[in-house]
């Protein structure tokens, strides 16, 4: 039996006037992973920056783990062990790929404030920080600004800092956008590794990425839930082909 | 290094502590403690430009009240010289810790405005509280003996303590850049939203550079105030908040050593053209707008640029 991690009742974001989330309920299982899909403007990553408290819902509620996540600060939400990532590859550019995963260990682990501490303390969490660059493939760029990387190296580098927090849950906005085949192909086997005791929703627009990995899928547009289900069910469904491939209908199941 | 320098900067430094031993010999001493107690001025200045990215206008505020603080306790409690500059950079750390906090939800051109009104409030407030003796300021400070036993009379003798403050202030902001903290403060300016998302309660981190700021800029004030033995409006007046910003930007912002080189021209300009009178305003406006115009990065950070180097 799956037990519900992440539940929205009403969820809904107006920007003057413009309904961009309408009345969203979305129920994530723990230990699932789930897709958010849907034609481009359809709300997703307005979604993401209102679970994540980047901005105010209009009205509605959030619940993660049970508490009412509604009226928290982004910083509060990201300690509780729900993390983002960013639809724009999301990097300390002058910072080395290290140095960008360490400054996540260091939020974990403490000692941020130490102000009179040389800087050669964080190298204690240079062994965990290779660690999680070598898990994404970036073993030989530690030494590299991230600013440098090939934009599909970037990429990895965030879901390598994001995983430093040893989040319970990942949000992972278009996690794949932009990549070439092979990186696509790393960062999936990526994810399936690091699923492991951790639920993850992900914006995602590469059907096939969607189908070989995910569990649910719900399928947004213009700010409202359209249809959800697996991955047989939803891209059955003729409103969805309707609504998300338009005149491409009918690839959903040839892709 | 232990201190984290590169050797560019280490270099720097070695060209800085040669400066600062070797100028006594050739110039006057109560000019140069001048220029250190500007010069860790606009170095505690530039931490927040430089390494929040955060514009103060009203940095005036906690260097002056420095001064009036340490003047006042050297003064009328008879203070030591060391307890009434701890005092000074206490109290201007106290004062960033409430306007800080004030201001850090604001952004951009509101944090600016923001602490250029608090600052202005603290002017009148220094102009109006009997404890600051209004346009005439607190005179006759006594120079009070180091510790109560070193005397600081002598000229040479207050120099090496005013010296010795400019160089742990110096230090304690390269450790600020270079610490957890700093690396921090760091990742915040580059991408403010993902230190967020990573869990940093960022202004928390601002604050505290903040304070940081503040209380260093309190320390320089409370030093000056022993040089020169007054302590008066001209410490907290808007021209100073001006004056730190102008030196910082000459040298070059978010550079180490460009603050030090800014204070260095700008006392330099400030007391050697002193005999022309009026004009003196007018030609350092000139030297100025052509620095700022020829080296957009500072100085220092032009020739840091154009060598490959941090500085
Ligand atoms: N801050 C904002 N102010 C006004 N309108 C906004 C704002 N953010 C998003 N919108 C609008 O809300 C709608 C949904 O945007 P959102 O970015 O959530 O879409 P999306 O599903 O993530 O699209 P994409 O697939 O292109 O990333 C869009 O029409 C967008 O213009
Ligand atoms: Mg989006």
């Amino acid at each position: 039996m799956s037990d519900t991690i992440l539940e929205t009742s009403g969820l809904t974001k107006e920007f003057r006037g413009f309904v961009a989330v309408n009345g969203v309920d979305l129920r994530v299982e723990t230990g699932t992973i789930h897709a958010l899909i849907g034609p481009n403007g359809a709300g997703k990553t307005t979604c993401f920056n209102l679970l994540t408290k980047f901005l105010p819902p209009t009205r509605g509620t959030i619940r993660f783990k049970g508490r009412d996540i509604t009226g928290m600060r982004p910083a509060e939400v990201a300690r509780l062990g729900l993390v983002r990532s960013f639809q724009i590859s999301a990097v300390f550019a002058h910072l080395t790929a290290l140095q960008n995963v360490r400054v996540a260990l260091q939020r974990g682990r403490g000692g941020s404030f130490d102000f009179w501490r040389a800087e050669s303390v964080l190298d204690r969490y240079n062994a965990r920080a290779r660690e999680l660059l070598d898990q994404v493939g970036l073993g030989e760029f530690a030494t590299v600004p991230a600013g440098q990387l090939a934009y599909g190296r970037k990429r990895a580098l965030e879901i390598a800092t994001t995983l430093a927090l040893e989040p319970e849950m990942l949000l992972l906005d278009e996690p794949t956008a932009g990549m070439t085949h092979a990186d696509v192909d790393r960062i999936v086997a990526l994810i399936r590794r690091v699923r492991q005791g951790r639920t993850i929703l992900m914006v995602e627009h590469n059907l096939s990425v969607v189908e070989g990995l995910c569990d649910r899928i719900t399928v947004l547009t213009r700010g409202r839930i359209l249809a959800e289900g697996d991955y047989a069910t939803v891209s059955r469904n003729e409103e969805v082909i309707a609504a998300y491939l338009g005149s491409e209908a009918g690839s959903v199941a040839h892709v | 290094m232990s201190l984290g320098f590169s050797r560019a900067q280490a270099t720097a430094m070695v060209v800085m502590v040669a400066f600062i031993i070797v100028g006594p010999a050739v110039l006057y001493p109560v000019f140069l403690m001048k220029v250190l107690c500007l010069a860790l001025f606009a170095c505690a200045f530039n931490l927040l430009p430089g390494y929040v990215g955060l514009l103060s206008f009203g940095h005036a505020a906690y260097f002056g009240m420095g001064s009036y603080i340490a003047a006042w306790t050297a003064k009328y409690w008879g203070l030591d010289a060391e307890a009434a500059i701890i005092l000074g950079g206490l109290c201007g750390g106290a004062l960033g810790l409430v306007f800080g906090w004030l201001a850090i939800r604001r952004q951009g051109i509101y944090f600016a405005m923001i602490t250029l009104a608090l600052a202005e409030m603290v002017y009148f407030f220094c102009l109006e509280a009997p404890f600051t003796g209004g346009e005439d300021g607190i005179q006759q400070v006594p120079r009070s003996p180091l510790f109560g036993i070193i005397s600081t009379q002598q000229d040479m003798s207050l120099y090496w303590i005013i010296a010795a403050i400019f160089l742990g202030g110096f230090l304690l902001i390269h450790r600020i850049i270079h610490s957890p903290f700093g690396q921090v403060l760091q990742a915040i300016r580059e991408n403010e939203p993902r230190a967020i998302s990573l869990g940093y309660r960022v202004d928390d981190y601002k604050l505290l550079a903040f304070v940081l700021s503040a209380a260093l800029a309190g320390v320089a004030g409370a030093a000056k105030s022993q040089v020169f033995g007054i302590a008066t409006l001209t410490d907290v007046h808007s021209q100073m908040s001006g004056e730190v910003v102008l030196m910082t930007l000459i040298g070059g912002i978010g550079t180490v050593f460009g603050p030090v080189v800014g204070a260095l021209l700008f006392g330099s300009l400030e007391t050697y053209l002193a005999p022309f009178g009026d004009w003196v305003t007018v030609t350092q406006g000139a030297i100025f707008v052509a620095c700022v115009l020829a080296f957009r990065r500072g100085l220092i950070g032009e020739i840091g640029a154009r060598l490959k180097l941090g500085l």
